[in-house]
């Protein structure tokens, strides 16, 4: 394997809103997040497009899921696939958007995008009770999107996260991808 | 048989059913945390073990909250053994939607079942020709629920091989898993038909996931070997662990063809079998 994995003995405590702690972290680094987050996704994404972010976007972090909630409370949160969000995150890191919580990493414009200004962090896909275990809700906007696309607003208590894509360009599932796209090329001449 | 006896069987496979959904989306069967742990124990990834890690102690937060292990609960896939004295009549159908209409609204369950066209969702988790059921005599009266979420299923795939082509099995096999990457929230488990017809090869794969995971033989183990060398690691990460298990059934198929069917299964193979007590 060609990653390099900067493993922390500790994870990197991280607390809302963020800043420029975000730029000293690097792929592979384990972190724990404190504080709000915003979940997104598709539609969520086109609404804040047409009629504007509803929080203040500066230093906050947006998490790809679609919880289940029930009696306003979050019952499992786990997170989705950020790859459909490749298109629609740009504007949000430019207008103060520091972190992307999701699974499956995102694509080279995201990458490219983060540049500078924030990290993409990995969350275990199916880990739902994990993640209702270290949440509260604390709000809703967009709630006639229906419960998986409205855009909750949680706290987290020590969410644990790692860095998948740093501010500096380096992207751990792009290695990997690359990696096992040498390792299926070799395989498939044997 | 009396009325009363069919409501009696009726109101008992409806709650074994609820029962059994419920057990299987909270808690995974022993062979399924047995070879997770195994894998968390043996895997040499900092960032891989991150991941286990948090694996593992969702799968403990969710015995311990009473709640669903993913968010994505799935669709019923049922499988029923009915002994000789239990006539299999459209009562067992309608009990065991019954159940998992239950299970739905008191677990609860994420209502995943929508039409195929319009879109439209039951709500319930049932529908047309939904839950899929599957019968088999049994001694025993059984029904098993193996709730199937939807990132890994739509990564599965059907090759109808060559019969020439036996030693490509693997490699269709290795292309599936490599062509899913992240996607199927790794380390799998993967089922494999081979043989039968084309709807026979995808049902005895998805079968396949169903058996003991902590026993392979030594082509299971060959094909496992050959998928882990890929590295796409736990959700895509990296590391030594893409499939925790692979599992092989065969059934006999014409002499012109080969029917190879690969049925993807996230780390979470959640299935529960509850006897039904009459």
């Amino acid at each position: 394997m060609t990653v390099k994995t900067a493993k922390t003995a500790k994870p990197v405590q991280l607390r809302t809103p963020l800043g420029e702690e975000v730029l000293a972290l690097h792929a592979g680094d384990h972190v724990e997040l404190s504080g709000l987050v915003y979940t997104a996704r598709d539609e969520a994404h086109l609404r804040m497009q047409k009629d504007g972010i509803p929080f203040d976007p500066n230093g906050a972090v947006i998490y790809h899921c679609g919880p289940v909630i029930q009696d306003k409370q979050v019952i499992a949160a786990g997170p989705t696939t950020s790859a459909r969000m490749n298109e629609l995150s740009g504007s949000l890191i430019e207008k103060g958007v520091r972190a992307l919580i999701g699974k499956g990493g995102m694509g080279t414009r995201v990458r490219d995008e983060l540049n500078g200004r924030g990290v993409y962090l990995a969350f275990t896909g199916g880990c739902a009770a994990l993640a209702a275990d270290r949440m509260t809700l604390k709000g809703v906007f967009f709630e006639d999107l229906g419960m998986a696309e409205a855009v909750w607003v949680i706290e987290l208590d020590r969410l644990p996260l790692v860095v998948g894509i740093d501010s500096h360009g380096s992207d751990i599932f792009g290695e990997v991808s690359k990696h096992s796209d040498a390792e299926f090329a070799r395989y498939r001449k044997s | 048989m009396k009325s009363t006896d069919h409501t009696r069987i009726h109101k008992a496979l409806a709650k074994a059913t609820f029962e059994a959904y419920k057990s299987a989306v909270i808690r995974l069967p022993p062979d399924v945390l047995r070879v997770i742990e195994q894998a968390a124990a043996s895997e040499t990834s900092p960032v891989a073990r991150g991941e286990f890690a948090n694996i593992l102690q969702n799968i403990s937060m969710a015995e311990k909250l009473g709640v669903p292990m993913c968010q994505d609960t799935g669709v019923p896939v049922i499988y029923l053994t009915i002994p000789p004295d239990v006539p299999l009549t459209q009562e067992l159908y309608d009990a065991v939607a019954e159940g998992v209409r239950k299970a739905t609204k008191e677990v609860p369950l994420r209502p995943n079942v929508v039409d195929p066209l319009t879109r439209h969702n039951t709500n319930d988790n049932t529908g047309h020709g939904m839950p899929t059921i599957h019968v088999k005599p049994g001694e025993k009266f059984t029904v098993t629920v193996f709730p199937k979420g939807a990132g890994a299923e739509n990564m599965s795939r059907i090759g109808m091989l060559l019969p020439s082509q036996v030693g490509q099995i693997e490699k269709f096999v290795v292309e599936t898993v490599y062509l899913a990457g992240s996607r199927p929230c790794p380390p799998i488990v993967i089922g494999v038909g081979i043989g039968g017809t084309f709807d026979g090869a995808a049902a005895m794969a998805k079968e396949a996931l169903l058996q003991p995971l902590d026993s392979m033989t030594d082509y299971e183990r060959g094909m496992l070997a050959a998928v882990n060398r890929l590295g796409i690691g736990p959700m895509g990460l990296g590391g030594d662990f893409t499939a925790l298990a692979v599992k092989v059934k065969t059934a006999g198929c014409h002499t012109a063809s080969l029917p190879v069917a690969v049925n993807i299964q996230c780390w979470a193979n959640r299935h529960a079998t509850v006897e039904v007590s009459r």
